[in-house]
């Protein structure tokens, strides 16, 4: 089966509905498939609900899919960074389902996993907990939270054979793999394709039965946060 | 004299065991890093990483490697990474030893505040909730009182909670407290201060 694609449009291709759940990868800025968020602003579909960590910057990231309203609701679990966010969610025209962090983490492992929902004590006589199904294990309580199954996943990884199998680079892993997994078809977008067996097998970290579709392109991997220390001071 | 930001972290490193695995906050308890000393501490990042190491030096900075402020970091030799799903699952598992972060409001059954102010502008918790339901040992590290002189060692939180029954021990500028049946209970006093003050500028009961 071929998977690699020419470009994210390509990939995408035949993929996108009005109204459907996207799940993307990233942390911040940091191994955002920004190429794919590009893809999906041309594309136009809208009214699309996506779960991912935290919703891009003004103009970049999924922030540019804010930019043209084509977002409905967003899950994440910290949205801080973008100003044009801010705008709609106060005015009614965004919906926001916050998340913990790692429960939205494992909410995309879980149903990725075929788990429809596990208890976890995040969030339990909190907010977050309210309305949820609360069960005492050995004494302590616990919040029902359930899996994520969206229709589409995009995500970003380093390299990919043509296969799919994903090598991720450093803390831009973060919310890619269980990203990947919870989506009934996944597209990936990579930095370089490598021919099949290059890769050390011992060392891919998402195998490619998670991956239906690869592009491969160029990235811009904006920085937040620039901090730095002075040669001086080693 | 009350405790300044760094002997507030100064005195929150004394938590920190050889050998833990610790998750820092923003703010004071990031300073925290800078007193560990001669013990071998592994920070662990919750955007998937355990070895955090310094800020890069200017013009080494890589968009792939960032903490969880976001800010450019370095890897050490032990670093290892993952993804969020089991950077999260050791955090729930357990497998932290301790949490040192910053509040907002704590109460003296050790219920925490730190994620929103109802009416303000809401960013979201982050990871604060898992790190607080899931680590062994939280330490929060906080001023006594807010900039209005009220304290922020409470019988009840009026703030929306991170989470319940989570605080172990508290460190301000003025001491030590412990979150114990009944309220807290003062471990110490910041040099200069006396029990008296620092029962004053407390209204949670104190045991």
């Amino acid at each position: 089966m071929k998977k690699v694609y020419g470009s994210a449009a390509e990939a995408l291709d035949g993929l996108l509905e009005d109204g459907m759940l996207i799940a993307a990868g990233g942390f911040g800025l940091c191994g955002i498939p920004e190429l794919l968020i590009d893809a999906i602003v041309e594309s136009g579909v809208k009214d699309l609900t996506v779960a991912s960590n935290n919703a891009g910057v003004d103009g970049f990231g999924l922030g540019k899919l804010l930019d043209t309203r084509q977002i409905k609701k967003m899950m994440s679990s910290y949205v801080g960074e973008n100003a044009e966010f801010m705008r709609q969610y106060l005015s009614g025209e965004l919906e926001l389902e916050f998340n913990p962090q790692g429960t939205l983490a494992e909410r995309m492992r879980a149903g990725g996993c075929g788990i429809p929902g596990f208890y976890t004590k995040t969030g339990y006589g909190t907010q977050i907990g309210e309305g949820k199904e609360v069960k005492v294990f050995n004494g302590e309580h616990y919040i029902l939270e359930e899996g994520i199954f969206a229709d589409l996943s995009i995500v970003k990884a380093w390299k990919a054979d043509d296969t799919g199998n994903l090598v991720f680079r450093k803390t831009a892993r973060n919310f890619n793999p269980p990203a990947a997994m919870c989506g009934k078809v996944c597209v990936a977008e990579v930095e370089e394709i490598v021919p099949r067996g290059s890769l050390d097998p011992d060392h891919i970290h998402l195998p490619g039965i998670y991956v239906h579709r690869i592009i491969q392109g160029e990235h811009e991997k904006r920085i937040e946060q620039r901090t730095v220390r002075k040669r001086e001071e080693a | 004299m009350p405790w300044d930001r760094n002997q507030m972290a100064a005195r929150a490193a004394q938590e920190l065991e050889d050998g833990m695995y610790v998750n820092l906050g923003i703010g004071i308890p990031t300073l925290v890093a800078n007193y560990v000393g001669d013990k071998d501490i592994t920070l662990q990042s919750e955007n998937g990483m355990l070895g955090m190491g310094p800020f890069p030096f200017e013009g080494e900075e890589d968009p792939d490697l960032i903490n969880a402020g976001k800010q450019t970091i370095t890897e050490l030799a032990r670093t290892s990474y993952f993804d969020s799903a089991m950077s999260f699952g050791m955090i729930r598992g357990g497998k932290i030893a301790a949490a040192i972060l910053g509040a907002m409001e704590v109460a003296e059954n050790g219920d925490l505040a730190n994620w929103m102010i109802p009416g303000k502008l809401v960013k979201g918790m982050g990871g604060a909730m898992d790190l607080v339901a899931g680590v062994e040992k939280v330490v929060v590290v906080m001023d006594h009182t807010n900039k209005h002189g009220d304290s922020k060692l409470l019988k009840e939180c009026t703030l929306p909670l991170t989470g319940k029954g989570v605080v172990d021990r508290i460190i301000t500028n003025l001491g030590v407290l412990d979150v114990v049946e009944g309220g807290l209970r003062i471990v110490e006093c910041a040099e200069g201060v006396t029990e008296d003050e620092l029962r004053a500028a407390t209204e949670a009961t104190i045991v």
